[in-house]
């Protein structure tokens, strides 16, 4: 059968990925490596002396790392002990509290740092409350500390996510054997538990890290002239002293060298605690006693809460009513009528887009995850590392590769909504890859060669039996990728253009332009888009798990 | 239909490991063939080549006189029960036993018709809207063989079809499926690792140990007439003794331990010279007694079953060895109690000193050489 492994069907699929691979990641990418080394079809080094040997520049990378690990450090100590908190005890409103932290990190990033600015910027309506009651100003949100805030505040849901999923997999006769040998309540958290979900809670701080890294909104909102990476590749691609892609595209390569070293350290460290466990007695969730009951409650409540409070600020501040750009008092519909204009050229985009890429990576990524687990072969791993490549690459660096490889013949691609979408895929693939990678590897093989044995070929096989076998963790995998592509910026934001502007851009062009009431309007309408899904998320998902 | 399956020098390589050097078997129409070893004897792999899920890399496979090698398994129509049972769990009971049937493109009433007389034939009809998740381990294995029964195969292949399931349903479903098997008259190939299961459903068993045949006959050909060391000790308990086989004029005779002398009509002409030889005497082959020509021992313990009672005994040399024995109605033999034991030398097996053979006359094995 090896002659006859050659031939099939599913060998013409693996070249097919890796040809769509080649063309659309691969490409891109070597003309962005290409650019930053080219002037003028001659080979130089002047972007990289000139990014290295310039401090600012050297101080912008130094400002992005310490800002990324300063949010990561906050994330995980938010997030981990809420975890903690919601498997071990009994937490009212607990069905609530977890929409809200789904909802949270779901949301667009910037609109989070936009509320934030309303709330405690200059002129925010806590800024003067506290002003009012201490008699000075309280310290400015603006600058490292307000962006590491708003970070923290956006990522930790992804953290309490993902540690939660680790706790589940903890048998309860572990935690009641710790208490047999004496190691209870907070020592059992930090000599137990802890370990447990180091795992989990490393691949947490490395997802953390990454968004923190190539996060692009917050920086350029919040950050009044802290200057991070992201928002440099940004400028030098549109600098205003007309446009270096050359350099920009220098910039990327950096970025995408001291990605993927972060990424392999993580890969290294998680190599080191790897381990499986499989809970059979999952742990059950108690009641705490006394004070602890109360401040877990309090914990959870302010947390969320914070996480949560710019969104509502958002949603609140589009029914006030506005005068030119400012807000004056009194409520009205007037911020959604000035929006209605470019309301529906925005939606449309945002499903038109949003579907397409949808579509797009649920198909690659069901064939490549089947080609990954149950055709090894040397093309499919290929294909395998190839589709890993986006995780390591920040959203506007795939952006810049992007508008590099396709603005000019043979292929010209930008401005059209196709190249958006193609961006869309990339950034998302890696994940509905290793989500659908992970329900593949749960269905026996059996299951399809019982189908073959009883006359199907091979691909009624992966039709008829695999397909529907995966069905529901793809389609809840599919509603989550759903909700990230229409609150993507980094990528879109370089690639789009009046014709292809989506929700999140829409706002993003109304906050540049300083119009606050349209630009909460318009979250407003994004955010109960995301709500939407969510709910039929879990409906669909029948154990209400999400992964990323 | 049913077919005669030939496996002629069949070779299995994964990369540069060879699992299956040169393995031939012919199995015939309608009989309930099993391959029995110990895991990693290749067993399953050779089930998977007649399947078509493993690739073959050398030798052939006939059904009947059609060569199979290179045929796509879809085309090979056969029915394969797999150990977890490989349910689609999308689908009702009906809908799984079906399958094969749509995939057919048989016509709807025919359909319906078999698919109603299988789940009536595994008593499953009951069940026929429900969706296999709300069935017992059991009631998934009547659907998984109904599922293979109902394409009307040339051949059912069962890998380890009980290994899931509990003592007591796996004794159950062992006469379910030897039944069925019997009723459909269907060649079987089946493979366990289980040699009580193995004897129970076989008309002919297969031992294998890494990747090769050691012996193929009956149940009770291996039982009573093993090959070789590993039938002996693989099939049914045995208890391995150290001997010499010593010519007294014509007559062979076996000298145990303490100089007991055993005579031997029954050992094959070409193995009648003194020589170093191993005893395979199972632990009812050994009888009890008091004092007497035998090999001494002492009692050290013993376990009462019921119908029998087994003793663990020592030698004088130290060799341990069990024994059983009917139950008696007087006073179990006590701990410490010394006793000489005896053979029943016409059920007793000698080998060589390696192993490789047994020396007996008697010894059936439709195992084909090279």
């Amino acid at each position: 059968m090896k002659k006859a492994k050659k031939r099939d069907v599913w060998s013409l699929v693996s070249l097919l990925i890796l040809a769509t691979y080649a063309l659309f990641l691969i490409y891109p990418l070597v003309k962005l490596l290409l650019a930053s080394f080219m002037k003028d079809g001659q080979f130089t080094t002047q972007y990289f002396v000139k990014f290295f040997s310039n401090p600012y520049y050297g101080k912008t990378l130094g400002n992005s790392f310490k800002l990324s690990i300063a949010s990561t450090i906050v994330s995980l100590v938010l997030g981990t002990p809420l975890a903690y908190f919601f498997n071990m005890y009994k937490i009212k409103g607990r069905t609530l509290l977890q929409i809200i932290i789904i909802l949270c990190c779901m949301s667009a990033p910037f609109i989070g740092a936009y509320a934030w600015v309303q709330l405690r910027g200059n002129n925010g309506v806590i800024t003067r409350f506290i002003a009012q009651i201490i008699g000075h100003k309280p310290p400015s949100i603006y600058g490292f500390r307000g962006i590491v805030i708003v970070l923290s505040l956006q990522l930790f849901p992804l953290v309490y996510m993902l540690v939660s999923g680790a706790l589940k997999n903890v048998d309860n006769s572990l935690l009641e054997a710790s208490e047999n040998m004496g190691i209870t309540g907070v020592s059992r958290f930090f000599k137990v538990v802890i370990p447990l979900c180091m795992p989990t809670i490393l691949a947490a701080a490395l997802l953390v890290f990454m968004r923190a890294f190539a996060d692009y909104g917050t920086p350029l909102l919040i950050g009044q002239g802290y200057q991070t990476f992201p928002v440099i590749i940004y400028n030098e691609y549109f600098g205003e002293t007309g446009t270096d892609h050359n350099f920009a595209a220098a910039v990327a390569v950096v970025a995408i060298i001291i990605t993927a070293v972060i990424f392999l350290i993580q890969k290294w460290a998680s190599n080191r605690f790897e381990f499986h466990m499989n809970a059979l007695h999952p742990i059950e969730q108690k009641k705490a006693k006394g004070l602890t009951n109360v401040l877990i409650h309090l914990y959870s409540y302010v947390i969320i809460g914070l996480a949560f409070m710019p969104q509502v600020y958002v949603m609140y501040c589009s029914f006030r009513k506005t005068s030119g750009k400012i807000f004056v008092p009194g409520y009205g519909l007037g911020s959604y009528q000035k929006v209605a204009r470019d309301l529906p050229l925005a939606i449309r985009n945002t499903f038109v887009i949003g579907i397409l890429a949808l579509a797009a990576v649920v198909l690659l990524a069901i064939l490549i995850a089947y080609l990954v687990v149950r055709r090894k072969s040397r093309l499919n791993d290929t294909i395998d590392t190839a589709s890993m490549i986006p995780y390591i690459i920040p959203g506007s660096v795939v952006g810049i590769a992007l508008v590099i490889g396709f603005n000019q013949k043979p292929l010209v691609l930008t401005g059209t909504m196709f190249i958006m979408v193609v961006a869309l895929c990339i950034r998302r693939i890696p994940y509905t890859i290793r989500s659908s990678v992970a329900i593949l590897q749960q269905i026996p093989i059996t299951v399809e060669e019982a189908a073959i044995s009883l006359g199907c070929s091979k691909m009624q096989a992966f039709f008829k039996a695999t397909v529907p076998m995966m069905r529901s963790g793809v389609l809840s995998g599919a509603i989550l990728s759903w909700v990230t592509i229409i609150t993507e910026l980094a990528t879109g934001v370089i690639l789009f253009n009046r014709n292809t502007v989506t929700l999140t851009l829409a706002i993003y062009t109304q906050v540049t332009r300083g119009s606050d009431g349209p630009a909460a309007a318009l979250a407003t309408v994004l955010n109960l888009l995301t709500i939407t899904s969510l709910l039929i998320f879990m409906k669909v998902s029948k154990n209400k798990e999400i992964t990323f | 239909m049913s077919v005669n399956i030939k496996v002629k020098n069949a070779v299995k390589k994964y990369g540069d490991n060879t699992v299956i050097p040169d393995l031939s078997v012919d199995i015939r129409e309608g009989e309930f063939f099993t391959l029995l070893g110990p895991s990693g004897c290749g067993k399953t792999t050779l089930l998977r080549m007649i399947a078509g899920f493993n690739s073959i890399e050398g030798g052939d496979i006939y059904f009947n006189d059609k060569r199979i090698n290179d045929l796509d398994p879809a085309k090979r129509n056969i029915g394969m029960v797999f150990q977890n049972y490989a349910i689609f769990p999308h689908l009702s009971v009906r809908d799984n036993v079906a399958f094969g049937l749509k995939q057919r493109k048989l016509d709807k009433a025919t359909i319906r018709e078999q698919t109603d007389k299988f789940m009536k034939l595994m008593h499953i009809d009951e069940f026929a809207d429900r969706m296999p998740e709300r069935l017992s381990g059991g009631q998934q294995q009547r659907v998984a063989l109904a599922r293979a029964l109902v394409i009307q195969p040339d051949v059912l292949l069962m890998d380890e079809p009980l290994s899931n399931l509990d003592a007591k349903l796996r004794v159950e479903m062992r006469a379910v499926i030897k039944e069925i098997q019997h009723t459909v008259g269907i060649t079987t190939v089946y493979v366990t690792h289980d040699q009580e299961e193995a004897m129970a459903v076989s008309d002919r068993i297969a031992v294998m140990n890494l990747g090769e045949i050691q012996q193929i006959g009956s149940p009770k050909t291996l039982y009573q007439r093993p090959a070789n060391l590993f039938v002996s000790s693989f099939i049914g308990r045995t208890n391995i003794l150290q001997g010499k086989l010593e010519m007294n004029g014509e007559t062979p005779e076996l000298v145990l331990e303490g100089g007991y002398r055993v005579p031997m009509e029954n050992v094959q002409e070409k193995y009648r010279y003194d020589a170093p030889v191993q005893v395979s005497v199972r632990p009812e082959e050994f009888v009890i007694s008091p004092d007497g020509e035998g090999v001494r021992a002492v009692i050290d313990d013993s376990v009462f079953l019921g119908l029998n009672t087994h003793y663990f005994v020592t030698t004088a040399e130290g060799v341990k060895a069990e024994i059983v024995q009917e139950s008696l109605i007087d006073s179990i033999l006590p701990a410490g109690m010394a006793v000489t034991l005896q053979v029943k030398r016409e059920k007793i097996n000698v080998l060589t000193e390696d192993g490789s053979d047994n020396i007996l006359t008697g010894v059936l094995n439709d195992k084909q050489e090279g």
